[in-house]
């Protein structure tokens, strides 16, 4: 059973948007699956690696500032930025992890962080080039949201996939090596820089991918919503570690909770607030609608702070830890 | 030369301040080889307090210190207690799980701030906040010049803390070797929760001392913790007496580029210093000093 859930699961998203009309649910489907690219880019470094990055949206954002401007100063169609969106992202991973791998742990998450930044600051002031806070805005090319849809989906497999085959192969185990203890890897005569670099460049391709196909799908990008560290860089991070960090799956899990739990807070609990507001016309509950459609954020500083607590390792690594709780009876059961 | 003067003059003033807050962010550094990616936050809280006391109750942001400064000393203790020393006893595969943590904590003191005092700019008016005395040509803000002095008051306490009084040596004993410290009978447990308490507070006074002369929004914690971080790299990773040279490199190079280059780069610069510093002198001022 557990050797075919990946299958079943590959068949139920490709029927899911023939079965489910709403184009609502759609979108929200659309952007799991671009969670699932992210993750599985940010699970590559941070989750195998061991080198926790929090500029995951300096790739993003340079991938999808690629299709943005392939569209608005070439004349092409954005779509190019879909072949070109994963290179200009390595690009700027390239320099970035060749100064920046000098250092270790919580200290690259800063300099990650500070890339985070640079670029956030080149896209607004380079106006010339990326229109500044202005944004650059394109037409759409398909009215359906089933284009899209496929794509994604593709794009995601094409990630777990890629994930999947790497770590299976001897880079995954040099990887494995490095987050477990770099000095023993050195001595064991791994190039950790350089393995450390293949790994960046990976997850830099992904996320710069996920970024071209966010331009295409969106068709509006500017500096505070690509490279936005909150919506994007920590969002990568959550759907990381919320999933599993260093588990294949743990980002395509990670990605449904997340865009679940994002689109709740925003819609201030499915509009159950407003509901019952309107409902019994109480004043104080509409109030406490509109606050609560703005506490996205403190809803995921708060979640971050209880799933590092209670789930270390996410859903899929602590799967069996959950499963014990759950039904203590079972694995009762099972020991006697 | 003017230009020159004052420029130099801006510098070592603000310099001062941002040593006050990489002060904090080395010790907790040192002591639990984290990085608190909640500084400016923590910051942006004491701020708050300072401009309640001041708003409600009429009170000098200058004695809002003794009010900010404790409250943040028991924040940080709390948070230290309840949030990162838990972590040290789960097992996990990322050792990066307590700077995450700080991150969420960030997160949630900026929009907590946000919910009581919404998004707005907010600053506290006094006399002396636009008042300036010239020597020569030079311009001075007095509340400035107050801040600095205030922030070198801070930084000789805190020097003679960690240098004569029984907790302080048991601090640096911990930085330098915790399993020896513990074996010397330092509670090393108790140690954590006073630095991340003392750190807190070293930040509440940079915040207070910046009220009289900076506006204050939710999102200001942000560009604050950048800054603390490009110090502690700048002056080596823990090293307090970096921190200070750390602080005041930043400072002028702030100055300097707000003049000479343009105010849209002001934020810019310490993340270019950053990068050279990592490119040139791996390690920081603490490499050349030896200290």
């Amino acid at each position: 059973m557990k050797k075919y859930a990946p299958f079943l699961l590959l068949f139920i998203l490709i029927i899911f948007p023939l079965v489910i009309q709403n184009s609502y649910y759609q979108h929200l489907m659309i952007l799991v699956l671009m969670w699932v690219v992210i993750g599985s880019g940010w699970n590559m470094i941070a989750g195998y690696t061991g080198q926790v990055s929090f500029g995951d949206a300096a790739f993003f954002g340079t991938g999808a500032y690629t299709a943005g401007l392939i569209a608005s100063k070439l004349g092409l169609s954005a779509w190019w930025g879909m072949a070109f969106g994963g290179f200009t992202a390595m690009a700027v991973a390239f320099p970035f992890g060749w100064i920046c791998f000098r250092l270790r742990g919580a200290y690259f998450a800063l300099a990650s962080l500070a890339l985070n930044e640079i670029c956030r600051h080149i896209a607004t002031i380079w106006e010339d080039l990326t229109e500044g806070m202005v944004g650059i805005l394109i037409m759409p090319s398909f009215l359906s949201k089933i284009p899209y849809y496929y794509i994604a989906l593709a794009l995601a497999v094409m990630s777990v996939l890629m994930v999947q085959i790497v770590m299976n192969s001897k880079w995954g185990y040099y990887f494995l090596s490095i987050r477990e203890d770099q000095d023993a890897a050195e001595s064991l005569g791994i190039n950790t820089h350089h393995y450390k670099m293949i790994s960046l460049n990976i997850a830099a391709f992904l996320t710069g991918m996920a970024g071209s196909l966010f331009m295409n799908y969106m068709g509006f990008i500017d500096p505070e919503v690509v490279f936005s560290l909150h919506d994007i860089s920590i969002m990568a991070i959550l759907v990381g570690i919320v999933g599993g960090v260093g588990t294949i799956y743990g980002p395509v899990v990670g990605a449904f909770v997340m865009v679940a739990v994002h689109e709740f807070f925003r819609t201030g609990f499915f509009g159950f607030f407003k509901g019952l507001a309107a409902l019994t016309g109480s004043e104080h509950l509409t109030v406490a609608a509109k606050y609560i459609g703005q506490a996205h954020v403190l809803g995921f500083g708060i979640l971050v702070v209880v799933v590092i607590l209670v789930l270390p390792n996410g859903i899929v690594g602590d799967w069996g830890k959950i499963i014990r709780k759950v039904i203590p009876m079972k694995t009762k059961g099972v020991t006697t | 030369m003017e230009v020159f003067l004052q420029t130099l003059v801006a510098g070592i003033l603000k310099g001062g301040l941002y040593s006050l807050i990489g002060m904090g962010m080395s010790l907790i550094m040192g002591v639990m080889k984290i990085i608190n990616l909640a500084h400016g936050q923590l910051m942006m809280v004491a701020m708050y307090i300072t401009f309640a006391c001041f708003h409600f109750l009429g009170l000098d942001p200058y004695l809002g210190l003794f009010i900010a400064m404790p409250a943040l000393f028991l924040l940080g203790c709390l948070i230290q207690k309840y949030t990162l020393n838990p972590l040290m006893e789960v097992e996990t595969i990322l050792p990066e799980n307590q700077v995450l943590m700080t991150v969420g904590i960030g997160m949630v003191l900026t929009e907590i701030a946000r919910f009581i005092f919404t998004s707005d700019y907010k600053s506290v008016q006094t006399s002396y906040s636009g008042a300036t005395f010239f020597i020569g040509e030079t311009s001075f803000s007095v509340a400035l010049v107050i801040a600095f002095f205030i922030a070198v008051l801070f930084t000789l306490i805190m020097f003679w803390f960690l240098l004569k009084t029984d907790i302080g040596r048991s601090i640096r004993a911990t930085a330098q070797d915790k399993d020896a410290a513990l074996l010397m009978g330092v509670n090393a447990k108790r140690i954590t929760i006073i630095t991340f308490g003392l750190g807190s507070a070293l930040v509440a006074a940079a915040g207070t001392l910046l009220m009289p002369i900076y506006y204050l929004f939710p999102d200001i914690g942000g560009p604050f913790t950048r800054k603390a971080f490009v110090i502690t790299i700048l002056g080596g990773l823990g090293s307090t007496v970096g921190a200070i040279f750390g602080g005041v490199t930043l400072g002028l190079a702030e100055a300097f580029g707000a003049t000479y280059i343009g105010m849209a780069f002001d934020d810019m610069i310490g993340l270019i210093i950053f990068i050279l510093v990592l490119l040139f002198l791996p390690g920081g001022f603490k490499r050349l000093t030896k200290i």
